[in-house]
């Protein structure tokens, strides 16, 4: 089969005509995700598949990011940093991450790692430990409105996440400092480590929780690049509550096998599992 | 120390737009200075002590240094993991401020004590604790470690008028300060028990005996150079902390004393366990710990007296 043994990054990129310049497109990142998490042997499959689109419309269309290294850029932090493959990839394709340093994914001397750290190239807060992520871009919003800046702080997080207490914490400053330009988008995908959200630790009715802390909820199917593109470019980051998409999404979208399967959350791929779901994503653009 | 604090936090503030303060809902008659000066540079954000610092580390990659404000317990254990993931690891200026290390709140309680709180900063590669002795060493403790690049962690006191007889609010970053002069054992303390310390050098200096009293100030930055000097000089040293005995000055004395083959034979005083929830003002926590000038000064007469000169084993009461 074709795609028994990846190959590295670089050929695969250059055989497809991806890379630096290629589309960031969801289908992109899940074939850089499948291809690195196979490389690299690991899990966390399922997290980043979930996020896909959402990542590609992030750094394709929101990010106002002309360098990584502008101080006046956009921020963006990945709370749930257990799907960083998914970030790796759009950096890559945004020209910020090296064919090279992404096929270092989990190898030795490289801080690209399963989580994100902040010492790699366009990662703005490390992340990895849930409910931190909201409180730095709460910062970070705060600190353009005192800079009188326009720019702009998101965090994706995950639904699991909403389980910790500090994020309420953020949630809770952010509206009664009306933070216009923190906008956090939910990956409502129904799904944690070891099962459903509904039979872990419900967080039902999601958007309402968030309305009545006083931010202005947004439902999105977080699949769809224009409606997340519209949705995001329709928000007032200028004044008034902040924002927050919660954006319906598929755990290990664009691979059959593993949509809303929990054991895709930790499980690495074998050789077969590998060149089916490389072959599914194939077809997404 | 509050006002001491918060009257250097000002003198900053005046030249340097980037400083800001936010606590976590506590300050009451102590924090009003800087507010009524500057408004808008201060944030109250709640009885939230985990977005108090991950606020503080979002706005200090921006270019801010925050200043985050509570009580010891609540600014350093309750977002202990913030600080590791936030401050820490992306160093950044963000500058702790615990008020009330060792027994300072008194009767308010265990809750309120800080006695494991240098320990754990300690732990935190690239953390610089300040534990300054008095007020005076308070305000140009801050004001010495205002252009510091990575986060702070300052341990406070909430007495503005008692001073360290012998220091004369003199800091600087790494180094100790000679409180008392003698010859026959090394005292070495942290915080604003170091009075006790100096106490118990007088009344050991009644007795014959000349106790030199160093104060460590700082900690990681640590002194390790001066101590190991001063700790070569003498076969008996005692330590004397508000603080438990893991991770304070008596565990950095033990640790240099370890690590230069010094064979100095050191005593630990600091307190053993408050988990049996016995609170009282602070001089009667001194007492019941055995952190009193009289306890300690007895303490330190048994060592001298006790020391085997072919031992050099390390004991904690």
């Amino acid at each position: 089969m074709r795609h028994d043994i990846p190959a590295p990054i670089s050929a695969t990129l250059s055989q497809k005509g991806a890379g630096n310049g290629c589309a960031l497109s969801g289908g992109n990142i899940r074939r850089i995700v499948l291809e690195q998490a196979k490389r690299a042997n690991v899990g966390h499959i399922g997290s980043a598949l979930s996020v896909a689109d959402i990542i590609a419309v992030l750094y394709g269309e929101v990010l106002r990011v002309s360098s990584p290294e502008d101080p006046d850029r956009d921020r963006f932090v990945l709370s749930k940093g257990h799907a960083a493959l998914a970030l790796y990839a759009a950096l890559h394709l945004r020209g910020w991450l090296s064919g090279k340093d992404l096929n270092n994914y989990c190898g030795n001397n490289t801080s690209v790692g399963v989580h994100p750290e902040h010492s790699l190239r366009g990662i703005d807060f490390a992340t990895g430990s849930l409910g931190q992520g909201l409180t730095m871009a709460g910062g970070a919003a705060l600190a353009a409105r005192l800079q009188g800046s326009a720019r702009r702080a998101f965090a994706l997080v995950s639904d699991a996440e909403c389980n910790e207490g500090a994020q309420w914490e953020a949630v809770m400053f952010a509206a009664h400092h009306q933070l216009a330009n923190l906008i956090a988008i939910v990956d409502l995908n129904g799904q944690q480590a070891l099962g459903y959200t509904q039979e872990v630790l419900s967080l039902s009715p999601m958007a309402e929780r968030w309305r009545v802390f006083g931010w202005d909820v947004h439902e999105v199917d977080g699949h769809d690049s224009a409606a997340l593109t519209s949705t995001i470019a329709s928000l007032n980051t200028k004044s008034g509550p902040p924002h927050v998409l919660i954006a319906r999404t598929i755990f290990g979208r664009g691979v059959s096998y593993m949509e809303r399967q929990i054991k895709w959350h930790y499980w690495p791929m074998s050789e077969a599992e590998y060149g089916r779901a490389l072959a599914e994503v194939e077809g997404i653009q | 120390m509050r006002a001491a604090f918060v009257k250097a936090l000002v003198k900053l503030a005046e030249q340097d737009s980037r400083i800001l303060l936010l606590t976590g809902d506590l300050g009451y008659m102590a924090l009003e200075p800087f507010i009524e000066k500057f408004p808008k540079r201060f944030f109250n954000v709640g009885v939230a002590e985990q977005n108090l610092v991950g606020l503080a580390t979002g706005l200090a990659e921006s270019g801010f240094i925050p200043f985050v404000y509570s009580i010891v317990p609540f600014v350093t254990l309750r977002p202990y993991e913030f600080i590791r993931n936030g401050p820490v690891q992306h160093h950044l200026p963000v500058r702790i401020v615990g008020m009330g290390g060792g027994f300072e709140y008194a009767t308010n309680g265990v809750s309120h004590y800080g006695l494991e709180d240098v320990g754990v900063m300690r732990m935190l590669p690239g953390m610089t604790i300040i534990a300054p002795a008095d007020h005076e060493q308070a305000f140009n403790a801050v004001l010495a470690t205002a252009e510091l690049s990575g986060p702070v962690y300052y341990r406070l006191g909430k007495d503005d008028k008692t001073v360290v007889q012998g220091l004369d609010g003199r800091f600087e970053l790494g180094r100790i300060q000679v409180l008392h002069e003698g010859e026959d054992i090394l005292m070495a303390v942290m915080g604003s028990i170091a009075g006790e310390a100096v106490a118990a050098a007088r009344i050991l200096e009644g007795r014959g005996i000349g106790a030199r009293v160093v104060l460590v100030s700082s900690f990681s930055s640590a002194p390790p150079d001066d101590l190991a000097k001063e700790l070569a000089n003498f076969r008996d040293a005692l330590t004397l902390e508000a603080h438990y005995p893991l991770g304070g000055v008596g565990s950095l004395v033990c640790e240099i004393v370890a690590e230069q083959g010094l064979g100095t034979r050191v005593l630990r005083c600091a307190v053993g366990s408050c988990n049996e929830g016995i609170t009282g003002n602070q001089r009667f926590l001194y007492e019941r710990h055995g952190l009193s000038a009289e306890l300690v000064a007895e303490k330190a007469l048994r060592l001298l007296r006790d020391t085997p000169r072919w031992t050099a084993t390390t004991r904690s009461l």
